[in-house]
């Protein structure tokens, strides 16, 4: 199980759509993608997890630096994650508290900041 | 005398290997089935920490992980040839952006949360994470 990847565009926001897995071999694909997306100027984004099978702590940490760089630009980024596995990972290391996570698509494109 | 044993050669791709064969072996020996995802992603955590660890040494040693089926745990113990890597503890709460930076932090908080039964120890020749589940006999 790989990691797939794909993007759109819905009003001002842009979805990254996350399936497979990742992790630390999987992980530099999605950081690049993120840093793609910041550098050609979408900067409101909404990474939709709802194909994630499996995530780490290198996931997070692309997420979190994802973020960062999102909010240098005044941007925003939210996760869309009904999975109560994955959602325990974030619940552990606390980082419930530093992304908005939505039951879904239109409730993330929908949230403003 | 471990039940499986496993050497990597110190690369990302290869951690996948680490997670499904570590809960094959753990099924096997009578790991409840809904603890077998947080067993993998622990034992995922423990690898990507030591991959890291060689490669910031530039160890080109294989990373080792032993699988011990016992009468009722079972036990990973994960090994790296990295000298003296004990990790810091912080005080008090960590403020989970910044640990968030340091995924060798991130990762062991994520062992913490999920493992009951770990620890990590390090000397001159190298450290290693030990973690263990209960386990009925099949």
């Amino acid at each position: 199980m790989d990691l797939s990847l794909s993007t759109r565009t819905v009003g001002d926001r842009t979805v990254v759509e996350v399936g497979g897995e990742i992790d630390v071999y999987t992980a530099p694909k999605l950081r690049e993608q993120l840093v793609e997306l910041v550098n050609e100027g979408n900067h409101h984004l909404v990474v939709d997890m709802e194909s994630v099978d499996f995530l780490d702590s290198t996931g997070l940490g692309v997420l979190v630096g994802g973020l960062k760089r999102v909010r240098a630009q005044e941007g925003s980024l939210r996760l869309v994650c009904n999975q109560e596995r994955i959602l325990k990972i974030f619940r552990i290391t606390g980082l419930t508290k530093v992304f908005p996570i939505h039951e879904s698509v239109d409730e993330a494109v929908a949230a403003s900041d | 005398m471990a039940t499986v044993e496993l050497r990597f050669s110190a690369s990302p791709e290869h951690v996948r290997t680490a997670r499904l064969v570590a809960a094959a072996v753990a099924r096997r020996a009578g790991v409840d089935e809904s603890v077998l995802d947080e067993l993998r992603l622990a034992v995922g955590e423990a690898c990507t920490r030591a991959v890291g660890l060689h490669a910031l040494h530039g160890l080109k040693s294989p990373v080792r992980v032993k699988l011990t089926e016992g009468e009722k745990s079972f036990s990973i113990e994960v090994g790296d040839d990295a000298p003296g890597s004990v990790p810091q503890q912080r005080e008090g709460d960590a403020d989970a952006e910044a640990v968030a930076e340091e995924t060798d932090e991130l990762g062991l908080a994520v062992i913490s949360g999920l493992v009951d039964d770990f620890d990590v120890a390090s000397d001159a020749d190298g450290g290693r994470i030990r973690m263990s589940w209960p386990a009925t006999a099949v």
